[in-house]
């Protein structure tokens, strides 16, 4: 019996009974993780580099001398040759959409819920559903009538066009309220003997109580929003409202004089906020993604 | 799917729900109406005059051989994808699901792509796989590969698959792994002790009980490819060389902006919400079934 | 403190009434329990008086304050949940101050108040902790807590115990006891126990199917049963039943197996040929007697012992008899007849008294 479950290459088998498998694991997970990293690596080498090394295409694994200049270079001025914006105002663009979209997004979310978890009323299966069709309809689908809804509102190239279609996705509702049902009843009828009316109980214990799913929202919303492109692209028309997800496409422009060490400076810088986001608030990503889609 | 304890007030929901609501007439229902009335009709080279014309611009689009290749294409890269980041995510959940030292840091170290925008991941991707400035790209070149995505259609549809999968495994990789570790350790350990070898163990007990982890992420693949990866085909090949990498979305978004034929890209956006909306569906059918809120 | 007073209470699940018109007066400073098994209806009833229910019909008054209509949080009232209800992320001082602070009472009163009530309960230690550090004792100490804090008219206390286990059952009913007649504040207390009932009501509500079945002090309903529901619910083992009739001479019931019981006299109206059922406890059958019972199972306690059996006819016994386990097989027995209850056939009412 103990050699069938020693056999060489055991995945599921229990760890530590065969350290040959352990080792072809790590390896394995080593090389995986290199796979990933192996990009990022590539671009961060390079953007430390000058236009020269790249254009002359010999690919640096090595840091380079020129990263104070790039960096500082775009930062302030971006892409020279095609007019372009500097990156932090770009950097900027993208975090203000970012972050009022996560916070629009759960502002309105939660609100959403308590009211279809929290009480009853005439349309209340009505709205749900209403509002849980819109999972079906991701903002690539209804692209163009869309845009044509917030030019007629005159909101095209500003914050609001940008940031206003996107907030009232269904998933933050879903899940807010899926977690508001196991909320237990004692608790709202004790909170009743005490005397809080529903605005009360909410600010005092459904959000404290929310914290975790509010958290792992904030995460996958900041992604989500950080990462836009084609909203914007469509909706930004002037170069100062520009995210930095366009404004990196846009650098690429034509193949033959792409700044390329300049395109890799700002692509690393375009992705420390997600990246960093999502490390830091690593374990309460976790849990709200594998809840969310759940 | 009501609470027993709930409270009484009948003017507050309405005035909690407004905010949601507004936004999704104005900006969801609206739109996707009018999508689906643009579909029906038919504007003159000027945009002047618009014309019903009833299902003629979907019979038109179903005729065009160009966008059976874009169907297919769609199609192809959906697969792959599916499958290449499906499948690696699996190896790599199995692997990092077992008692090994540093478990939680390849966990993080393997999540972190998430974060990556799809057009970023093309740009990483340009930099692995350009004939001139890429990495591996130049490597091929060098060994006599005649490499060059820009001008070989089939090169550019693998290098978006990758580009598009390379950034999905996370995703997956983070599914598999919780699935893995709600399978109850007693079951894994009775099919050991029956003499099962390991791979027989994954084929019999654990990819089963992974079923239903495995269904939702197909379902979130293939809605993945379908319209996340704008930014990856925008970014590395605006859907060339010729129509070889234009999925649906992005076909429908040139024949918007860039043809601005109104009528073709709302039938466009009207077959592919059907197509969303039949995936979503499945996946409640037949997911939801086994979640009790 | 308080005077309450229930008038008609019905109440109707959709199509389903499960309260049928109860009326209940509790005077100022009484502890009434609420008692019967699970569906009775008993925590609708309380909840109907918390007003986390509203009565289809009926009234409740609070000190002659028609509350009927209003919300818990206006009724002033506080109430004890079974599963202490406290709030996960706040300590329990907070837990404890939340309903006096949304009351608008000053710092100082609250911070008194609280530090009195954790005082009574013992508490003062554990002020600074999070319920899910606490035992459930202490759970249930806080929640307790809650409502004293609040000094209100009336506790409501649904099955606060039912949660805990056996030995901290008993300590924490003892508590509760001596915590309402220091506090003299008039409680409605439900629960299933029937212990529990008997131990910590000055009165008690036996509720059967969505009726006040009777409702008296623990000794009247041991002793004086309404009925046979009633009769069987308090005892344990509970009162024996058995089918007769009543005698020609009205003063005797005759057995299925023609045994003649004699009644206790004076005591019943009956009519001759009355069919009735006769109730007696297992603690009030003595030996020798006319009646054979063949036994079955003896259940020895200790100072005491539990014999089950079978009289000639069928019917099954149960018979509680001091000291250690006879030995014999078939016993004799017979009804102590001044403890002999007899209940109509067909009703399972008490047969009024001998006019």
């Amino acid at each position: 019996m103990a050699e069938a479950r020693n056999s060489i290459a055991a995945p599921m088998g229990m760890a530590g009974s065969n350290p040959r498998a352990d080792m072809l694991t790590h390896i394995i997970l080593v090389l995986g993780v290199l796979l990933f990293a192996l990009p990022i690596w590539i671009v961060l080498m390079g953007s430390t580099h000058d236009a020269g090394t790249i254009g002359r295409g010999d690919v640096p694994l090595l840091p380079g001398a020129e990263a104070a200049a790039n960096y500082s270079a775009v930062w302030s001025q971006g892409n020279k040759q095609r007019a372009g914006v500097p990156v932090s105002t770009m950097m900027f663009n993208s975090a203000i959409m970012a972050l009022l979209i996560t916070f629009g997004k759960i502002a309105i979310s939660i609100i959403s819920a308590y009211a279809v978890a929290f009480f009853s009323f005439p349309g209340r299966m009505l709205f749900f559903w209403a509002i849980f069709i819109t999972l079906m309809l991701p903002v690539e689908v209804r692209i163009f009538p869309t845009f044509q809804v917030v030019s007629d509102l005159g909101l095209v190239n500003t914050y609001a066009g940008l940031i206003v279609p996107l907030i009232a996705s269904a998933t933050a509702t879903l899940l807010f309220r899926q977690f508001f049902l196991t909320i237990p009843d004692e608790l709202v009828e004790a909170a009743k003997m005490d005397g809080a009316g529903p605005i009360r109980f909410f600010k005092d214990v459904v959000l404290p109580l929310s914290a975790t799913n509010i958290a792992a929202l904030f995460v996958i919303l900041f992604v989500y929003g950080w990462n836009q492109y084609l909203w914007p692209l469509l909706v930004t028309t002037s170069s100062d409202v520009e995210t930095i997800m366009i404004g990196i496409v846009k650098m690429l422009g034509s193949q033959g004089d792409t700044e390329w060490h300049l395109v890799m400076a700002t692509t690393v810088l375009a992705l420390l906020p997600p990246v960093a986001i999502v490390i830091l608030m690593q374990r309460w990503f976790v849990k709200g993604l594998v809840e969310t889609e759940k | 799917m009501q609470r027993k304890a709930i409270f009484n007030n009948k003017l507050l929901p309405y005035l909690l729900l407004a905010p949601q609501l507004a936004i999704t007439l104005v900006f969801f229902f609206w739109p996707a109406g009018e999508a689906v009335w643009y579909s029906f009709i038919r504007q003159d080279a000027f945009g002047i005059s618009t014309q019903f014309v009833w299902f003629e611009n979907f019979t038109d689009l179903f005729a065009d051989p160009l966008y059976h290749q874009v169907i297919i294409n769609t199609l192809i890269f959906s697969l792959a994808v599916t499958v290449l980041a499906m499948g690696l995510a699996l190896g790599l959940a199995v692997l990092a699901d077992r008692h090994i030292r540093g478990k939680d840091g390849y966990r993080t170290l393997l999540i972190w792509p998430y974060a990556v925008a799809p057009a970023i991941a093309a740009i990483l991707y340009i930099f692995l796989f350009h004939p001139d400035i890429g990495l591996i790209g130049r490597a091929l070149k060098a060994a006599g590969v005649a490499w060059d995505y820009m001008l070989n259609g089939n090169q550019a549809m693998l290098v978006v698959v990758l580009a598009a999968a390379w950034k999905q495994v996370s995703y997956n990789f983070l599914f598999f792994l919780a699935g893995l570790q709600s399978i109850p350790r007693s079951v894994l350990e009775a099919a050991s002790i029956d003499g099962a070898s390991p791979l027989h163990r994954f084929r019999t007990v654990i990819f089963p009980l992974l079923s239903p982890t495995t269904f939702f992420l197909l379902v979130i693949n293939i809605t993945y490819a379908f319209f996340d990866t704008f930014g990856i085909i925008d970014a590395l090949t605006k859907g060339g060389p010729g129509n070889a990498t234009q999925t649906l979305i992005y076909r429908a978004y040139i024949d918007g902006r860039v043809n601005l034929d109104l009528g073709s890209s709302s039938a466009q956006s009207v077959v592919l919400m059907i197509a969303v909306m039949a995936l979503t569906l499945v996946q409640f059918r037949f997911i939801e079934r086994k979640v009790h809120y | 403190m308080a005077e309450l007073k229930l008038s008609g209470i019905v109440k109707n699940f959709g199509a389903v009434r499960v309260l049928h018109g109860i009326d209940l007066v509790v005077q100022d400073g009484e502890m009434i329990v609420i008692v019967g098994a699970s569906g009775c209806g008993k925590s609708t009833l309380l909840r109907i008086v918390a007003g986390l229910e509203r009565s289809t019909g009926g009234t409740v008054l609070i000190d002659d304050r028609d509350v009927t209509a209003l919300e818990p949080a206006a009724r002033d009232i506080a109430m004890v949940f079974q599963n202490y209800a406290l709030y996960p992320h706040m300590r329990v001082f907070d837990n404890m101050a939340y309903g006096l602070r949304i009351r608008g009472l000053a710092k100082d009163d609250i911070k008194r108040r609280v530090g009195e009530a954790a005082e009574l309960l013992g508490l003062s230690a554990l002020l600074d902790r999070r319920p899910k550090e606490l035992s459930g004792g202490q759970r249930q100490r806080v929640a307790m807590g809650r409502a004293i804090v609040r000094e209100p008219k009336l506790f409501l206390f649904d099955e606060p115990l039912s949660n805990l286990d056996a030995k901290l059952r008993v300590a924490m009913r003892a508590e509760i006891k001596r915590l309402q007649r220091r506090l003299g504040v008039t409680s409605l207390f439900v629960t299933h126990d029937q212990v529990e009932a008997m131990t910590l009501g000055d009165r008690l509500v036996v509720m059967h199917e969505g009726c006040a079945a009777q409702i008296a002090s623990p000794m009247e309903i041991f002793e004086r049963p309404a009925d046979t529901y009633v009769a069987g619910f308090i005892g344990s083992p509970s009162m024996n039943f058995l089918p007769a009739t009543i005698t020609e001479d009205a003063k005797a019931a005759a057995l299925s197996d023609g045994n003649i019981i004699a009644l206790p006299p004076g005591q019943y109206a009956t009519r001759p040929g009355q069919k009735v059922t006769l109730g007696i406890r297992p603690e009030h059958i003595s030996l020798p007697g006319p009646l054979r019972l063949t036994t079955d199972l003896i259940e020895p306690l200790g100072s005491e012992c539990v014999v089950h059996g079978k009289l000639a006819a069928g019917e099954t016994m149960a018979l509680r008899l001091p000291g250690a386990p006879p030995s014999a097989a078939v016993l004799d027995i017979a009804p102590r007849t001044q403890h002999l209850h007899v209940f109509d056939a067909e009703t399972g009412k008490r047969l009024p008294p001998h006019s």
